[in-house]
């Protein structure tokens, strides 16, 4: 108990002195994160939105993947990452493995399926004459698209949270494409690992809380935008 | 009168069955045509059809006298209005719900509510424009849906079974407006209905659909002096009027 009220006090000392270093990884979680949920959401809604609109044959099988997808280990796609941005790898030339550009590769990877995966699900949650309506409406397919999108924002917000829940939080792939560099690719996730490692629980407890409050105040704000367009 | 739109040779499958065979059909400007049968006659098909919005094993359709081509599907649509049974309204303020064809079709922001206000006059529910679409009653949101139609001011309306949700008074009334609206704007309308209210105030001419096919068409009179199948029967005995 004094531990966990150790790391709170630390925690709140960290904040409240802006403390550089914790400042630096903090601001590299939020810049990594919120680069890799923008990503995710570029490919993932207009994948997800095709997926739930076209019928063509395997089309079943593409989406059981994305809903496989959802639950991507991140280590995983650590892993494979790595290997692709691995001086001989497929993607060596970019030479960005152990950069913040390689964490968003990854967390792009992570995120992507998750938002794909709900964007399917609310498009297809939409009432079903719905898309007839709209093109009876004289509306082209593009149109028709953007209206369907616009339709299902609200369970889309749903998308950008879980989204950015899922990299924000991960360390697996952040460790392994990102190396914990110290002042270049640490984050809150590494950082908390290598301190809980080091035994400075107290300082691991801090990260984790603030973390955890960056976590809900990005969450609380689409929940107030969400909450606040919803039907009552 | 001229014909406004002629289908021919339409056949419709749907889930591996045969829902539409249509050898031929069609509408004269200014006419009101109801389109009559059971659950599963045919009769959302006919209109689904009609308006390009369901693949077609073969036939053609023409607007005008001009065949609509698969390219042209879109710009023949704008031409046309449809209502389904449900409102389906948008998740925006009615007046932006009503504004929304004109939008689609270029109309600016300003012009396309302005004309929205005035359908949403016609339909008696201007008061609702600023209100939330998602909070309207049944009889409510199905008046905006219809207004929505109209706002783009369609050459052909088609509507399938409109007021089916709706309880018995709202039906009537929104049937009288309706019918009053489309003689006065002269809008060529088919309405697939299997109830008497409907038929009752808004048709010219009475078409029965059975297993995907036009079994019989005239004018209700006709149609009601000799009905071709039980269901006409019933029909009848539930029109007195007519």
């Amino acid at each position: 108990m004094e531990l966990i009220l150790d790391g709170f006090l630390q925690a709140l000392r960290l904040v409240a002195s802006l403390d550089a270093e914790v400042m630096t990884v903090t601001l590299l979680s939020l810049k990594v994160s919120c680069s890799a949920t923008l990503a995710s959401l570029l490919f993932g809604i207009p994948t997800g939105t095709l997926l739930a609109l076209a019928h063509f044959p395997g089309r079943r099988l593409v989406v059981s993947l994305i809903n496989t997808g959802m639950g991507l280990p991140p280590v995983v796609v650590g892993l494979f990452v790595t290997i692709f941005l691995w001086r001989n790898g497929p993607l060596g030339f970019l030479e960005i493995l152990y950069t913040p550009s390689a964490m968003v590769l990854a967390q792009t990877v992570i995120a992507t399926p998750i938002v794909a995966g709900i964007t399917i699900a609310s498009i297809q949650n939409l009432p079903a004459n719905l898309k007839l309506q709209v093109l009876a409406l004289g509306a082209t397919r593009t149109q028709m698209v953007r209206i369907l999108v616009r339709e299902a924002r609200l369970p889309l917000l749903a998308a950008v949270m879980a989204g950015f829940g899922g990299v924000i939080s991960e360390v697996g792939a952040s460790i392994m494409v990102g190396g914990n560099i110290k002042g270049q690719t640490r984050v809150l996730t590494t950082a908390t690992v290598m301190e809980s490692g080091k035994g400075n629980f107290d300082v691991a407890i801090a990260l984790s809380l603030i973390l955890l409050l960056l976590s809900f105040g990005v969450n609380f704000l689409l929940t107030v935008i969400q909450q606040r367009e919803r039907p009552r | 009168m001229s014909i406004i739109l002629q289908a021919e040779n339409i056949r419709i499958r749907r889930g591996g069955v045969r829902v539409l065979d249509l050898p031929r059909f069609s509408i004269a400007t200014n006419e009101k045509v109801a389109v009559v049968g059971p659950n599963g006659a045919g009769k959302s098909s006919l209109l689904l059809g009609l308006a390009c919005l369901l693949q077609r094993e073969s036939g053609t359709i023409s607007f005008r006298g001009e065949p609509v081509s698969a390219r042209g599907e879109t710009a023949y649509r704008r031409k046309i209005a449809m209502v389904f049974q449900e409102p389906l309204l948008f998740d925006t303020t009615v007046l932006d719900n009503v504004a929304e064809g004109l939008r689609i079709r270029g109309t600016g922001r300003s012009e396309a509510r302005d004309i929205a206000r005035n359908s949403l006059e016609l339909f008696k529910v201007g008061q609702l424009a600023g209100r939330s679409a998602h909070k309207l009653s049944g009889g409510e949101a199905q008046r905006v849906s219809l207004a929505r139609a109209f706002a783009v001011k369609p050459e052909l309306l088609l509507m399938d079974e409109p007021f089916s949700s709706l309880d018995l008074p709202t039906r009537i009334v929104l049937a009288e407006d309706l019918g009053r609206i489309l003689h006065e704007s002269g809008t060529a309308a088919i309405i697939a209905t299997h109830d008497r209210i409907e038929a009752l105030h808004i048709v010219d001419r009475l078409v029965v659909m059975d297993s995907g096919k036009i079994i019989q068409e005239g004018s209700p009179k006709e149609v009601m002096a000799q009905p071709a199948n039980a269901f006409i029967a019933a029909f009848r005995r539930t029109t007195g009027a007519i």
